[in-house]
């Protein structure tokens, strides 16, 4: 909302602090300023000018020379090219020295071999507007030198506030003013009009039907429109709006129009009614609201010719629509320098109706702005008659008739019961009665007892308030909320535990840190896929999709950095992915980790002598261990995975088993997967859920430190291809008994000395009893067990 | 079992010779020999094991053992004359060279100011919790107060997943689902996504994190409510930071507030990060509209309380200067290491 802060000052004399304190203050009152305006500040030294004289230039065609009276009784030459400049004609004039917005000084300047002693103004050389095609013009009836920009009120400044969906009172200026006004209600007035102050127009009250100077008023749909008046001028002169009126418009940033359409914009700004006015001569006796009929038709005041839907409320006359009700006239009784008498309109329409036919044209306007917010269901009445008195002080005219109101169902007032205890348990400080009556009644809430608890009427600009606790809402904003104290109370613990998941991804978080991954976020969209979740408005195509993976994102996020020349990625991310579930449901919320990387290991190193030191799959499969345990200790790990299958190459896979299913997985990244330039590394990923309940595990028990030594034997073992290690293992420590303590392989051998499809593999064992030293005997006899049973089982042999 | 003997004399032989070819040092062969020939070396541990099988099979390992112990010391003074060569065998010892370093690991920014928030409100008595992304439109709007043809469910411009379902436009839903599981005394903090259809550009992102706070409990007033955020204020950004409450409205707190902080930049004086007002503004909160009790099965007469939302990721530009919201999601590796350190 754009406020101007003279217009302001009108409504509200005592207003007096400076634009920016009084940003600051409506900011504190809950409508923050995103910017106070200075208008009229780049004009400085230019005058209202009478042209005398227009004469053609000896040397150009689209040029004149004009004789400019600027009252310092010296007529100057003045070069012009508007086309519109006449001789009598007031304009803005800003002779040598003046400044114009942006800087630009004028200077004494010849053209075409003419001297020009200033120049003529049009309205967007002045900062005024965009129109350019010709002079500002200026009506009759200021003296030659009188200062523009004091005529004009244009040192003014503009406030744009920025109002909450809730606060429609403060789209007017007689809203802001009464925030803002010291004394609040009693400070505020309705400025009276220059040249104005004529009849007074009478209303009379219908139902559903009644009539107004020959033009009958029909309400067909008391939902749509619960208050519907009307009022009809003739003997109206359409023109340009006096500079007062013209300049009020555009320091709220309206472009004048006419003098008619400006005086409706002036009511709305002024008092948040919209209002229309429709050129009675195109109207006809009849005016009938009423719902749309299918495959209506109505060109709009935007030249767009719109079809309109049985559910949009429309003004029509006998036949045919002529404005959309709350949201846009209709252009073919627009009102025109032509028209002669107006009919006026000054409604209520129903928020919701206004709003889904603003949506289905897709047009937000001033009016259905306001309409859909709420509006005073009782302020058409002195709406009405003020831009009655305002048309007949700007555009003339005379009164033809009694104005019409049609208002079936009267809207009773509000009152609310407030009790000051509950003040006082929301708020937590005491406020006493009468400070609560003086904080309400400076906006408008009158009490109608004061007795407990108190009886509050709410006025009717305040849609919002219908509750207690709006109430005490309105209270603590008048006290201002910088007048509270701030004590820390002492609280209870609260009732509600940890979300496990939380505490478990800032463990991971923390772990793949300490690994040496930089964690990553993404967001959670996904190009299509059939086994996606589908966006019902997606922004994009690329992002039409819920993604169904993180690993998967993570490997374009590893594409960006390649394509910045980054070889060494390694990424990590928690995050949610979104899988189709039941028919019944949509979809199926987890929460997972996932990693990618590629490059080296760790940085390059002098000492590397050029050795890379890639990360590999062993490095995977050591992640995706440790991460099985960081997670479900029962968690197994298999070379194989359902996860992932889309991205990653089948001989690399490998998964995090539950008994319940598939925990995670990882693999190599396969070359299809990924846009890889020559250059670059093979890619790992991994990605895991996390388990809706953390892994409990048991706190570990202490298990006495032997005190005996061990004895270790090495064994090589000759493998045939198609034995896999996991296998051998298992046979070794189903045999070797319960002395063995550990075993691992610590050598892999192919080539020289084994056959084809053959390989070593190299295994430690060792073997410990709690209680005594092994002898020699009983380790080689239990490994003469394994070798037996190697040998059975797997065709295994000694090296 | 002199096989067992055997097999373990030709792995140390392999392992030994593998060893000594990679040395790289005349002190580093001199390590070897002791480690390998040395009385209390590899090859004497073998040794000691003959006591314990039967004098028939010593000789066999014995002679396996000289063998062994011969090839290795040949190899290792082979390998110390062409070490050294040149008389300054010894390599200089320059600890002015870079270490070998492992990567460093770093958490996101925002997850980084998201952990800061949560520990401070941790301190304050409010535990973590999370909820669902893909929310129902009862959640995400109607619980907390707002209807859907209101114009203030405007301002979320909701992606759909269905006609009941969205993704979540804020983290608030998980006040009401938390409440209807939970009895006061309620405190908890929410970390998580929320999601509007905002294209992106450089101040916003379709997706973004948010900070959800909520404490319900008989007696706690607006007083408390202040209270508390400045006192998270302080602790966050400093103990001499000043906060400011202006009125606002959100639908489901009634009265709503804009909680702003001395701008951290300038310090209040005004500058172009503040727009000159001296203030950032970081979250919005208020006191918990009765109506949002109510449609979690709360009686509003016994319980109050406030909440509040703020943007990590907002904060996190703020803090460390981030001129565009793109970066926080580009997971550029340039990017990503400047947040390796602590500060």
């Amino acid at each position: 909302m754009n406020v101007s802060y003279r217009w302001l000052q009108a409504i509200a004399p005592t207003i007096t602090e400076p634009p920016h304190e009084l940003a600051h203050r409506l900011a504190m009152l809950g409508a923050p300023v995103d910017e106070v305006r200075e208008l009229g500040a780049g004009i400085r030294g230019v005058v209202i000018a009478r042209v005398e004289e227009v004469r053609p230039h000896p040397n150009a065609d689209r040029l004149r020379l004009c004789t400019v009276d600027a009252g310092t009784g010296q007529a100057l030459q003045v070069v012009c090219g508007a086309p519109n400049v006449t001789a009598g004609g007031l304009y803005p004039f800003a002779p040598v020295g003046a400044t114009l917005p942006g800087g630009f000084e004028i200077r004494e300047a010849k053209l075409r071999g003419e001297i020009s002693q200033g120049m003529l103004c049009s309205a967007r050389e002045l900062g005024l507007g965009r129109d350019h095609m010709g002079l500002m013009t200026l009506s009759n009836g200021w003296e030659p030198g009188t200062s523009f920009v004091e005529a004009l009120e244009l040192d003014d400044a503009r406030l744009l506030v920025d109002v909450t969906a809730n606060r429609p009172d403060l789209l007017c200026h007689l809203g802001v003013a009464r925030e803002v006004a010291p004394g609040g209600i009693d400070d505020l007035r309705l400025p009276s009009f220059p040249a104005g102050g004529g009849a007074e127009l009478g209303i009379e009250v219908h139902g559903e039907e009644g009539a107004t100077a020959g033009v009958r008023v029909i309400l067909e749909d008391a939902r749509g429109c619960p208050r519907y008046l009307g009022a009809v001028i003739r003997g109206i002169r359409v023109g340009p709006s006096p500079e007062w009126l013209a300049a009020r418009l555009r320091a709220v940033g309206l472009r004048p129009i006419n003098n008619v359409v400006d005086a409706t914009n002036y009511v709305l700004f002024e008092l948040n009614q919209p209002l229309h006015a429709f050129d009675l001569d195109k109207l006809g006796d009849q005016v009938r609201i009423r719902r749309a009929r299918p495959g209506e038709r109505l060109r709009t005041l935007d030249g767009l010719e719109r079809t309109l839907e049985p559910q949009m409320l429309v003004i029509a006359d006998t036949e045919r629509p002529v404005a959309l009700a709350g949201v846009m006239g209709g252009e073919e009784s627009e009102v025109t320098e032509e028209t002669r008498a107006v009919f006026l309109e000054c409604a209520l329409f129903d928020p919701l109706t206004v709003r889904k036919a603003a949506r289905s044209v897709a047009l937000s306007t001033d009016s259905s702005y306001r309409f859909e917010r709420g509006i005073d269901p009782g302020g058409q009445p002195r709406a009405l008659r003020r831009v009655v008195d305002l048309i007949l002080a700007v555009a003339g005219g005379e009164i033809a008739d009694r104005g019409v109101d049609l208002y079936p169902r009267r809207v009773g007032e509000l009152r609310i019961a407030l009790r000051p205890t509950r003040i006082e348990q929301v708020l937590g400080i005491s406020l006493s009665v009468d400070e609560v009556i003086r904080q309400l009644h400076r906006i408008g809430f009158e009490m109608d007892a004061s007795g407990a608890p108190l009886r509050v009427r709410v006025p009717g600009y305040r849609p919002d308030v219908t509750r207690e606790i709006d109430l005490i809402e309105e209270i603590a904003r008048r006290v201002g909320y910088d007048q509270f104290p701030e004590e820390l109370l002492p609280f209870r613990p609260s009732a509600v535990p940890e979300d496990a998941r939380v505490a478990l991804a800032a463990r991971l978080r923390e772990w793949f840190r300490g690994l040496g991954f930089l964690e990553a976020r993404t967001v959670g969209f996904a190009p299509r896929d059939d086994h996606r979740v589908p966006l019902l408005n997606p922004l994009s195509a690329e992002e039409s999709h819920l993604r169904d993976s993180l690993a998967a994102g993570l490997l374009r996020r590893v594409e960006h950095n390649w394509a910045h020349g980054t070889r060494d990625v390694r990424l990590f991310e928690i995050g949610t992915v979104f899988l189709p579930a039941a028919p019944h449901e949509v979809l199926q919320e987890e929460i997972r980790v996932a990693a990618a990387f590629t490059g080296l290991r760790r940085p390059p190193h002098w000492s590397d002598a050029g050795r890379d030191e890639r990360w590999d799959l062993w490095d995977l499969k050591g992640l995706l261990e440790e991460l099985a345990a960081e997670l479900a200790l029962e968690a197994q790990l298999v070379p194989e995975s359902a996860l992932l299958e889309a991205i990653t190459a089948p001989e690399t896979r490998l998964g995090i088993r539950l008994a319940e299913g598939w925990l995670g997985g990882g693999g190599q990244v396969a070359a299809t997967a990924v846009d890889a330039p020559a250059w670059a590394a093979p890619v790992f990923v991994l990605e895991a859920r996390l388990p809706v309940r953390a892994a409990i595990s048991a706190a570990p028990e202490y298990r006495p430190i032997p005190e005996y030594p061990g004895t270790e034997r090495d064994l090589a073992l000759v493998t045939p291809v198609g034995v896999p290690a996991a296998e051998v293992a298992e046979t070794i420590r189903a045999h070797a008994g319960a002395l063995l303590e550990a075993l691992c392989p610590f050598d892999v051998y192919e080539g020289a000395g084994l056959s084809a499809g053959e390989r070593s593999v190299a295994w430690r064992l060792r073997f410990r009893a709690p209680d005594r030293t092994l002898t020699d005997a009983e380790v080689d006899a239990a490994v003469e067990r394994v070798l037996q049973a190697l040998l059975e089982k797997h065709g295994v042999r000694r090296r | 079992m002199n096989a067992g003997l055997i097999e373990q004399l030709r792995i140390l032989e392999r392992e030994g010779a593998d060893q000594i070819k990679a040395a790289a040092s005349t002190s580093e062969l001199e390590q070897l020999r002791v480690e390998l020939l040395g009385r209390k070396g590899r090859l004497t541990g073998v040794l000691r094991q003959l006591g314990t099988m039967p004098a028939d099979g010593r000789p066999a390992v014995g002679a396996e053992a000289n063998r062994v112990k011969q090839a290795l010391a040949e190899l290792l003074e082979s390998r110390l004359g062409s070490l050294a060569a040149p008389v300054t065998a010894e390599p200089t010892l320059d600890l002015t060279l870079p270490g070998r370093r492992p990567w460093r690991g770093a958490l996101h920014p925002v997850t980084r100011v998201v952990d800061e928030i949560c520990a401070i409100f941790r301190d304050l008595g409010f535990t973590r919790v999370a909820g669902p992304e893909a929310e129902t439109t009862w959640y995400n709007f109607t619980a907390l107060n707002t209807p859907l043809d209101h114009p203030a469910a405007d301002v979320h411009d909701t992606f759909y997943l269905a006609e009941d379902l969205v993704l979540r436009t804020h983290t608030s839903p998980v006040q009401a689902r938390i409440m209807e599981a939970h009895r006061p005394p309620i405190r908890i903090v929410v970390p998580g996504m929320a999601y509007r259809r905002d294209s992106w550009d450089a101040s916003h992102a379709p997706a973004f994190d948010q900070i959800e706070g909520l404490a319900v409990d008989e007696g706690i007033t607006f007083v408390d409510f202040k209270a508390t955020l400045a006192e998270f204020a302080r602790r966050f950004f400093g103990s001499d930071t000043r906060t400011r409450f202006r009125p606002s409205f959100f639908p489901f707190t009634e009265p709503s507030a804009e909680v702003d902080v001395s701008c951290q930049i300038c310090g209040g004086k005004g500058c172009s990060a503040c727009k000159g007002t001296g203030w950032m503004e970081i979250m919005g909160a208020g006191i918990v509209d009765p109506a949002v009790f109510e449609n979690v099965g709360y009686d509003p007469e016994r319980y109050t309380g406030f909440a509040f939302g703020m943007g990590p990721a907002r904060i996190a530009m703020q803090r460390y200067r981030i001129p565009d919201i793109r970066l926080l999601y580009e997971s550029d590796v340039r990017f990503l290491e400047q947040f390796a350190g602590q500060g």
